[in-house]
């Protein structure tokens, strides 16, 4: 029953980030903030792991073949589906779901222990929208990041690939080139877009609905940090079911 | 006029407000005293509108706040000013810009207009020095003076305060009375100020609303305090050694 009224709180809760609109100048302000939190202060370690996750697929894939049969081409195939179709949109957002969505209900979750949030709506202002609205709209940039992390990722492998002995960069090349379709991009960015979603509104909800002090912070951090990443392993597997097969 | 009547509100099991009902009038400051737990701040928060009651009604200048739509409930909240007991100072902005924060919300003022207004209430509040600083770099009197500023940037008609002296010091507290005081005779605002402390009690409490488990159990001013029988305030107010002496003192010279 407490579920069914999370759920309903939820989606309560995105309706009302809508409503009652936060004064322009004041959002724009708000919005640029939190890209520079969420978007640009996440780049750092997303390039970081993707980069060497990259590398780690390429060497896997070029090891687990062993049959001469199999052209040397396919790793940078394999590292380029691997990284594009699931590496990227998925692995990376359970990362984010950690660093942005910790963030998050950590900001807002003090927010209310300290009463800002009570202070805001006091004010006469929508707490949700001042909160919330802003991250939704800077995570909408987030397919920026993955794409950054696309790249990183391949490259990675290519560095990977050549340095370590197991292709030439003419194979590897080739490899990512093979059997290129498109939509699988726009597949990507789709479950990306969704992904955003869930990683500026779930955290916010934990956050902006917690009780208590401190303890109560860090125990709603690490909830939202487990719902994020349950949602993003469910919609992950709905969606490729819905656009790939 | 702030006018409240038969106030209930409930949390689950527990029944915190058990029908209140009083007055709060035009520049006259007045306190809610009560021991912890007494539902001094779930009456607090009832006035402020963060809290719905479940029966009973809250009148401001003769407007029944729940019978008003979300526009005129977001209006009228834009017109009180509210002090929390942690001071509720925004973390990420500046001294300043917690005090602008009002007037970029609900005024179309310039910026220089709004930084002359901020300094005018920031030195209203003998801040002249700390536009720039954090509220974590802030003393907790500091804090509370910011808070107050904050709260009457906008010229508001209401002001509320919840504890607004507590964890500071005996001389801090008394500046802090004081300010609300002069700035509820200054702007002829109404001031709504929950409290345990004894001291704002016998200072500044033009009104005192006495509130034990939920329900109101005495009501006057800080002269009619002195020469209650009511046992259960005398026995909350006068607990310490000190307001025994004080009482007995002012009876013995008005006698």
């Amino acid at each position: 029953m407490q579920y069914l009224h999370n759920i309903g709180t939820y989606f309560l809760m995105i309706a009302e980030m809508f409503r009652k609109p936060t004064k322009w100048s004041v959002m724009r302000t708000l919005i640029l903030k939190d890209i520079d939190d969420l978007i640009i202060g996440s780049l750092g370690i997303v390039a970081f792991i993707s980069f060497f996750v990259g590398g780690v697929v390429t060497i896997q894939t070029a090891l687990n073949i062993s049959n001469p049969l199999i052209p040397k081409y396919l790793v940078g195939f394999a590292t380029r589906q691997s990284v594009i179709l699931e590496f990227a949109p998925t692995f990376i957002s359970i990362i984010m779901a950690g660093k942005v969505g910790s963030f998050i209900t950590s900001s807002i979750g003090t927010m209310r222990v300290t009463e800002q949030i009570d202070a805001l709506e006091v004010m006469g202002i929508n707490a949700l929208n001042y909160l919330v609205f802003p991250k939704f709209i800077a995570l909408m940039l987030y397919p920026f990041v993955i794409s950054i992390a696309m790249f990183l990722g391949v490259i990675g492998g290519m560095a990977a690939c050549v340095y370590g002995g197991f292709s030439t960069l003419e194979d590897y090349i080739t490899g990512v080139q093979t059997d290129f379709i498109p939509f699988h991009i726009a597949y990507a960015f789709i479950k990306t877009i969704v992904f955003a979603f869930l990683l500026a509104t779930i955290p916010s909800y934990y956050g902006f609905y917690m009780r208590g002090g401190a303890l109560e912070v860090g125990k709603a951090s690490t909830s939202s940090f487990v719902w994020t990443s349950v949602m993003i392993i469910l919609l992950n597997y709905i969606l490729t079911q819905m656009l790939l097969s | 006029m702030i006018e409240v009547k038969n106030l209930e509100k409930s949390f689950g099991d527990a029944h915190i407000l058990k029908g209140i009902s009083t007055t709060f009038e035009k520049g006259k400051t007045s306190l809610v005293i009560g021991q912890s737990g007494s539902g001094k701040t779930v009456f607090l928060k009832c006035l402020l509108g963060l809290f719905t009651p479940e029966s009973g009604t809250i009148s401001y200048d003769g407007k029944i706040y729940s019978k008003l739509s979300d526009d005129e409930k977001r209006n009228l909240r834009a017109k009180m000013g509210m002090v929390f007991q942690g001071s509720a100072l925004f973390d990420s902005m500046t001294i300043a810009e917690n005090v602008m924060f009002p007037l970029r919300m609900f005024t179309k003022q310039t910026k220089d207009e709004m930084e002359d207004r901020v300094n005018f209430v920031l030195k209203r509040v003998n801040l002249t020095d700390a536009h720039h600083k954090m509220p974590s770099e802030a003393s907790g009197g500091m804090q509370k003076r910011v808070a107050i500023a904050r709260a009457i940037v906008n010229n508001p008609k209401y002001l509320f305060c919840d504890e607004p002296n507590s964890g500071l010091d005996p001389k801090t507290a008394m500046v802090i009375d004081n300010l609300i005081q002069e700035i509820t005779d200054e702007y002829n605002i109404i001031t709504v100020i929950n409290s345990h402390d004894m001291n704002s009690v016998m200072e500044i409490g033009e009104k005192i609303v006495f509130l034990k488990d939920g329900l109101k159990a005495w009501e006057g001013s800080k002269e009619n305090i002195f020469k209650t029988d009511n046992k259960v305030v005398t026995d909350f107010v006068y607990s310490s050694e000190l307001f025994k002496k004080v009482r007995k003192m002012y009876i013995e010279e008005n006698e």
